[in-house]
């Protein structure tokens, strides 16, 4: 079963890789890194604690808060989403990502302390 | 208004578009409709003065003055010496602070403009001003859900809904005159981020959430409703990108925005009324990327990456909330939220929430009471929206039925379910208009078709004109019952009470502000005054005294110690007030005069309340009834009752007076009964004030009398007041006086119909709010001399109009949804 598993995971690998445009690779490198960040401060919070609640809740908040609003953006550039997302144009989407991060840092700002 | 134009004005408005005619039309309603909501609240500064009502509104006045005077930094680190003494309370911690804000900002703003507004004026107009802006966002919302013509419906129809008003007059200045408009708002934006998808909109509902959580508790229904909204479309298979975009932004954006409020803290990650959120958003970005993937694979594939997945995460997961929960990470259920699925919770475990009459709930009447038509148009627009079901739609009807549910638990809550009620009758009813319009009009055109082949059954034209006749009829007797209930019911401030004398004329009793005035006037600056938590607020913001507790509530034991000391012996009760440190006591007793909800009928309550902690555990309730069970002050009432502190301060010298006409001295009027324990003088305390108009008062067979009195042995003789010698004397003026027709209440919490939350039935007037001058000197200016002289011509046919009961403790809050 492990074989097929891998095969099946290899699978996904290739057909990603062909068919995603490459727009669309960059979001994903983005949220790459955001997911490894916030998987970092999940470790983190785990070995040293979270005693600064609010620095940890921001800070994470913050990673996921990005992550979120990066797949967004990738859900709305997609062109296979078009029939979803009608008058929503990829810059238009590219304007309220940058909006809702700037609601989203200035509020992590605030809390970080 | 524009509509004022006259015969030539018609003949522009042909002249344009018809697109543009109809912009305006909508406009023209929706302002008529934004001024309704306006002038239908101000019923009562027409009839008293622009004044603050009730309890919970003085304690939000006096902090946004303080606000305003010392600036937003010294707000927020506000520790109130003031009150809970001798613990005292972090203010700017522990309420929340948008309503303050917003009036605070209002109030710099009109400065800025140049306009010398006071204060409490802003705080006595801010809930009509926002209930005006209700009205617009209730239109954008109605219209995201239907169209405009619903919108304009649903805004014509919450600008007068009583169940919205009844919070909303002016100067009910409390949180939910700001935040039913910011759930709307939030709604609004909600169904707006879900039919566009645009992450735009999901941010701007998050921001409206943060306004709604800085202003109102009840953001937690809001908070569960937007994820339960979200499952219902999951679990229908609605489920879309959009969802996701909107959700999830909305739950990142809005969880720490909502942590940046002092009182809620860490909160939305760790309580459970919370969690509901989390874990709809955890699905949503598994629903996801499970879509995502299974785009890109086949069918078989698939389900084996599925089935590994699921395994994997499925066992992480449960441990971790079983680690969570085992090391109280997760807070547990707490009684509020369990009194919300349970209605019978709070009663049988927590006194201090049971005392609470807008706790318990609701009755059948008080929902024709609140919502008139709207109750039997609600389940039309249920089926409209069933009809033709949309993701905005399974919204509203979510919101439909859950907050229905939660009416029914709590009469306060009604508060939740009258804008949903406007906006589902509003769909139905212009559902059913829309209908049977079309049918109307038929006719009208130009016969170019044969009239029968219109005619799908017979008299259609007949049968519509009947349907539309029967629903502007329903319409019209809504806003009947509105502008009555409003005038009738919820227009009266509570601190001023008055009643109607026999020839139409009006008759006020100010009372409570005298009593708090004298307090500010005739005692020292650091005077600790004891009474039940009720009047705490307003003790504070009028008198400006240290009081023991106030409405607040945030601290059982010290209540609970309150409540001995009025339920115990003089003697013990002394001690108690030394340990507290206490020099005055202000009991409210309406016995002469028929007022109901003083603290005699609250009484049972502070016995309760009193008992349940351990230093208070031999202070057992059956001990203050009857041997058969029953409540009395008269000679068969316990001994224990007629010896306590309470009875003792309250029935002080009541034994020589004449209350009633053929009945014997110390009758009381409220329990209707001649009280048990007549001749005894109080050893530790000295009656140091009642209430100046007793003579006047007395004569109206309705007031309040306030008895404050002096504790400590050695207590200097603050002039008493004369007038209750003087009481017998005016007997001649009582002959004719009926009974008061009060139904006399064992709790305070026993009638929980709409007219316990407001008094219904009354006329009021009051003199200026004037707290920071001599009031006592305003009074008796204000107190016109025509008004005596008028009460001795029509004595012979006086009577009171009844006040409902239990006026004070309905208003007094818990804390759950401030």
């Amino acid at each position: 079963m492990s074989e097929k598993l891998t095969n099946v995971i290899s699978k996904f690998y290739d057909e990603y890789y062909n068919s995603t445009p490459k727009r669309l690779k960059i979001v994903d490198a983005y949220l790459f890194y955001v997911f490894l960040t916030g998987v970092f401060q999940f470790l983190y919070c785990a070995l040293v604690g979270t005693f600064p609640f609010n620095s940890f809740l921001s800070g994470f908040i913050s990673t996921v808060g990005s992550f979120v609003i990066g797949v967004c953006l990738r859900l709305q550039v997609n062109p296979q989403n078009k029939t979803d997302f009608t008058g929503i144009s990829p810059e238009r989407a590219f304007a309220d990502f940058v909006f809702a991060n700037l609601v989203l840092h200035l509020v992590v700002i605030n809390f970080i302390g | 208004m524009k509509s004022s134009a006259g015969g030539f004005g018609t003949q522009w408005f042909l002249k344009m578009s018809t697109d543009k005619q109809d912009t305006l039309l909508k406009m023209s309603i929706l302002t008529i409709a934004a001024i309704l909501s306006f002038s239908t609240r101000l019923f009562s500064v027409l009839r008293f003065e622009s004044v603050i009502h009730e309890f919970d509104p003085y304690f939000n006045y006096r902090s946004t003055r303080f606000l305003t005077e010392e600036g937003f930094y010294n707000f927020h680190n506000w520790f109130d010496d003031r009150a809970w003494y001798p613990l005292g309370r972090i203010i700017g911690g522990t309420i929340y602070p948008g309503l303050m804000l917003t009036s605070a900002i209002l109030y710099h703003l009109a400065w800025f403009l140049n306009i010398t507004i006071e204060i409490r004026n802003v705080c006595v107009f801010l809930a009509p001003l926002f209930s005006s802006l209700t009205v617009m966002v209730t239109y954008q919302l109605t219209k995201e859900l239907k169209d405009a013509g619903a919108g304009l419906i649903a805004g014509a129809m919450i600008a007068i809904v009583p169940g919205y008003i009844s919070r909303s007059v002016a100067g009910s200045y409390d949180n939910e005159g700001i935040a039913i408009f910011c759930m709307l708002l939030t709604y609004m934006l909600w169904i707006k981020a879900v039919k566009t998808g645009s992450v735009f909109w999901a941010s701007l509902c998050a921001l409206a959430y943060f306004y709604m959580v800085s202003s109102w508790g009840g953001y937690v229904f809001l908070i569960n409703l937007i994820p339960l909204h979200v499952l219902a479309l999951m679990l229908t298979g609605r489920f879309s990108h959009r969802i996701y975009v909107a959700y999830s932004t909305v739950y990142c954006l809005g969880t720490i925005l909502s942590m940046q409020i002092s009182f809620v803290g860490f909160q939305p990650v760790q309580s459970s009324e919370h969690m509901a959120a989390l874990g709809v958003f955890g699905l949503c970005q598994i629903h996801t990327f499970v879509d995502y993937v299974r785009s890109k694979l086949t069918g078989e594939q698939f389900n084996l990456l599925f089935k590994s997945i699921v395994l994997l995460f499925g066992s992480v997961g449960t441990l971790a909330v079983a680690i969570a929960t085992a090391l109280g990470k997760i807070s547990p259920w707490t009684g509020r939220f369990y009194s919300l699925l349970d209605p019978s919770y709070a009663k049988n475990n927590i006194p201090i929430i049971a005392s609470v009459s807008e706790h318990q709930p609701t009755t059948w009447s008080s929902f024709y009471f609140d919502l008139q038509l709207l109750v039997f148009m609600f389940p039309a627009g249920l089926y409209f929206c069933f009809k033709k079901l949309t993701d905005s739609n399974i919204f509203i009807i979510m919101y439909g039925v859950t907050s229905i549910y939660f009416a029914g638990v709590m009469v306060r809550l009604m508060l939740v379910l009258a804008p949903v009620m406007c906006i589902l009758s509003a769909i139905g009813v212009s559902g059913v208009l829309s209908t049977y319009m079309k049918n109307i009009e038929a006719p009208n055109k130009k016969d170019k078709k044969p009239k029968r082949a219109d005619l799908t059954y017979p008299l259609k034209h007949e049968i519509a004109t009947g349907v539309v006749f029967m629903m502007t009829a329903f319409l019209v007797t809504y806003t009947f019952h509105c502008t009555w209930v409003t005038s009738e019911a919820y227009s009266s401030p509570s601190i001023v009470l008055s009643a109607r004398a026999g020839d139409g004329g009006r008759i006020i009793f100010d009372d409570f502000r005298e009593a708090y005035y004298w307090l500010r006037h005739n005692t020292a600056e650091d005077a600790k005054v004891m009474s039940w938590w009720d009047y705490g607020y307003q003790i504070t913001a009028m008198a400006n005294r240290t009081i023991l507790v106030d409405n607040n509530t945030w601290n059982n034991t010290h209540i609970s110690r309150v409540g001995q000391a009025m339920s115990s012996t003089e003697d013990k009760a002394y001690e108690i007030m030394r340990e507290l440190d206490v020099n005055y006591v202000l009991v409210i007793f309406g016995g002469l005069t028929g007022y109901s909800s003083d603290d005699i009928n609250k009484f049972l309550w502070m016995v309760r309340i009193g008992g349940s902690t351990d230093r208070g555990a031999h202070i057992k309730e059956h001990d203050y009834y009857t041997p058969q069970g029953e409540f009395r002050v008269d000679k068969d009432g316990s001994p224990i009752l007629l010896n306590c502190l309470m009875y003792k301060m309250c029935y002080y010298r009541f034994g020589q007076v004449y209350t009633e006409q053929n009945k014997p001295t110390g009758y009381d009027r409220v329990r209707n009964a001649e009280i048990g324990n007549k001749d005894f003088e109080l050893d530790v305390l000295e009656e140091a004030y009642t209430t100046e108009h007793w003579l006047l008062i007395s004569d109206q067979c309705l007031c309040i009398s306030f008895a404050t009195y002096r504790t400590g042995k050695h207590a200097k003789s603050f002039a008493t007041n004369s007038s209750l010698h003087r009481l017998p004397g005016c007997r001649r003026h009582l002959q004719q006086n009926k009974v008061n027709d009060n139904q006399q209440e064992e709790n305070h919490n026993e009638d929980h119909g709409p007219a316990a939350r407001k008094k219904s039935c009354s006329v009021v007037y009051s003199t200026p709010d004037n707290t920071n001058s001599h009031g006592g000197v305003d009074r008796q200016v204000l107190m016109p001399k025509p008004f005596i002289i008028q009460l001795a011509d029509s004595a012979d046919h006086l009577h009171s109009e009844p006040i409902a009961p239990h006026v004070l403790a309905v208003a007094a809050w818990v804390k759950l949804m401030k």
